[in-house]
């Protein structure tokens, strides 16, 4: 296993947000945890990524090693795990070149970091043509692109993701989800969570159902699509 | 009258380059932390006194024989040795007075802040005793008349000392990664980790570039006005605080123009009116801008995003 989570316990002042959840992602895989809003799925992503503090009992390993010995920051530069935040965060005041370098901060690979850029904008072209544009003026589909882009930057043996398709028109979003797919085949293990279940299940092997900070079903995708209660509940 | 404008234009730049470089301090760590580093007046105040100690014993190094020192390299190497040492100082606020307060609400920090700033004057006065002390005179003031207006060379040398310093911040905060990460965390402080950027590097480094510009502030206000006290720091803080969010939240070129423009506000206000008038007039001047711009004049009206 790649990742592995254990009991994993959240709490935000007195309210738990997680109630002790286990899951796995293997290497390579695309994993989705679908659930309604406020289920807990973001705050399942912060803390893989460190940015939420676990309560104790909590276990996380990551190949092989504690994951939780590792602070934010070291996460994604020393495990290689990168995170596109629910909303993509970008920082709107920096150019969309400057967006892409800020994900390398702590690389030292020169040669290594000018080959993903190629790849970034091999994927997404239009974030070329806009290089020198401030992160705040793109379009919101060519911000998700560069939110994407920018998490390849930074890791990428595993990409958490966090709502990807918010905000986008159908046909942008088959192209994220392609260009995700891409990614993917080249190695980079995908976790994914969204509102969408039926996009997220069709996009993903295997899935995970997050009801009120506990999972309540979890299986392969097809097995997800075709169980009656998740139709009921989540694909209407 | 044409020499009396340009006499006190010299005053208004020598003094605007104090409160410049002070400025730059707050704007900076307010930019990335949201954050009011009351401390920070009193930085330029340990500053000047790490320059008089620097100062002092390069001065009897060179006297002493030691080593052959010209005065001009000593005042280079005070100016730069008393940044470095004091950025360590500005570390150390940061490390042990706000870190422990990162997620506290920002009163606290506030409020430890003032506090920080009566222990560095106090633990002066401590050491040092309550007497004023005299900065060396490290360089021979020469005085220039360029068509009846007196310029020093102290003057020239403080305006250009300083000048070249903000040239450097700014393109370090343009150029480079570590610049690009402080922007990005003014921008959104708490997704920058994501980047696998250390927050704790970046808000170390930020205060170690501020101190540093106020420990240089300090030692040119030194070679200009050399008596020293402990609490130096006090006004000029405040001034300069007030040029930071004149400047607009963490704006190098605001903080600059800003600090600029309290030094130019000042100087003509003291020009037409009674000094005792000076600080009234030229702040209720300020207070009238920051009533039509708020946000100063290159902040922007978003607040950092501080949480997920």
């Amino acid at each position: 296993m790649l990742l592995t989570v254990n009991n994993l316990r959240v709490s935000y002042g007195n309210i738990r947000a997680l109630h002790g959840i286990g899951f796995q992602i293997d290497e390579g895989e695309i994993v989705c945890i679908i659930g309604a809003n406020g289920a807990g799925k973001s705050t399942t992503l912060r803390a893989i990524s460190r940015l939420v503090p676990v309560e104790p009992g909590t276990g996380m390993r990551y190949m092989g090693k504690d994951l939780l010995a590792y602070p934010a920051d070291r996460v994604v530069s020393e495990l290689g795990i990168s995170h596109v935040p629910e909303g993509r965060r970008l920082f709107g005041n920096l150019t969309v070149m400057e967006n892409l370098t800020l994900a390398t901060f702590a690389r030292k690979d020169r040669k290594g970091i000018a080959l993903d850029l190629d790849r970034v904008f091999s994927i997404f072209p239009r974030l070329a043509e806009r290089k020198t544009q401030k992160a705040g003026t793109l379009s919101g589909g060519e911000q998700q692109m560069l939110a994407i882009g920018r998490a390849f930057m930074s890791g990428r043996k595993v990409m958490l993701l966090d709502e990807p398709s918010m905000g986008l028109a159908p046909l942008l979003m088959t192209n994220m989800f392609e260009a995700l797919e891409d990614l993917n085949r080249e190695g980079t293990a995908i976790l994914l969570v969204e509102q969408n279940a039926r996009l997220a299940l069709k996009f993903a092997q295997r899935g995970y159902v997050l009801e009120n900070g506990t999972l309540v079903l979890q299986g392969p995708s097809q097995a997800l699509l075709a169980d009656p209660q998740v139709r009921r509940a989540y694909l209407g | 009258m044409m020499t009396f404008f340009f006499q006190n234009l010299v005053n208004a730049l020598q003094w605007g380059s104090f409160y410049a470089l002070i400025a730059l301090g707050y704007s900076m760590v307010y930019g990335i932390l949201m954050l009011f580093n009351f401390a920070h007046g009193d930085i330029f105040m340990v500053g000047a006194y790490i320059g008089f100690g620097v100062a002092t014993g390069l001065t009897a190094l060179a006297s002493a024989g030691a080593v052959a020192l010209p005065h001009w390299l000593v005042l280079v190497l005070t100016i730069l040795i008393s940044m470095f040492l004091t950025s360590f100082v500005g570390m150390a606020v940061e490390r042990f007075g706000y870190r422990p307060l990162r997620d506290a609400p920002r009163a606290s920090a506030a409020i430890t802040g003032l506090m920080i700033g009566i222990i560095l004057e106090t633990a002066n006065l401590a050491l040092l005793g309550a007497r004023r002390i005299s900065f060396p005179p490290l360089i021979r003031s020469v005085t220039y008349d360029i068509g009846g207006v007196y310029v020093t060379n102290k003057k020239i040398m403080i305006v250009v000392v300083s000048i070249a310093l903000m040239v450097g911040l700014h393109q370090f905060v343009r150029r480079t990664k570590w610049g690009m990460a402080m922007r990005a965390m003014a921008f959104d402080f708490v997704v920058v980790p994501l980047m696998g950027v250390p927050l704790n590097t970046i808000a170390a480094m930020t205060f170690a570039l501020g101190s540093a510009l106020a420990a240089a502030a300090g030692i040119l206000f030194a070679v200009a006005y050399p008596v020293l006290d402990p609490y130096m720091g006090i006004v000029f803080g405040w001034k300069a605080f007030v040029a930071a969010i004149l400047g607009g939240r963490g704006s190098v070129l605001g903080a600059t123009l800003a600090g600029f423009l309290l030094g130019f506000i000042e100087i003509f206000v003291a020009m037409i009116f009674p000094s005792t008038l000076r600080d009234f007039i030229a702040y209720s001047i300020i207070l009238l801008i920051l009533v039509f711009r708020p946000h100063g004049f290159f902040g922007e009206p978003y607040s950092a995003r501080l949480r997920l």
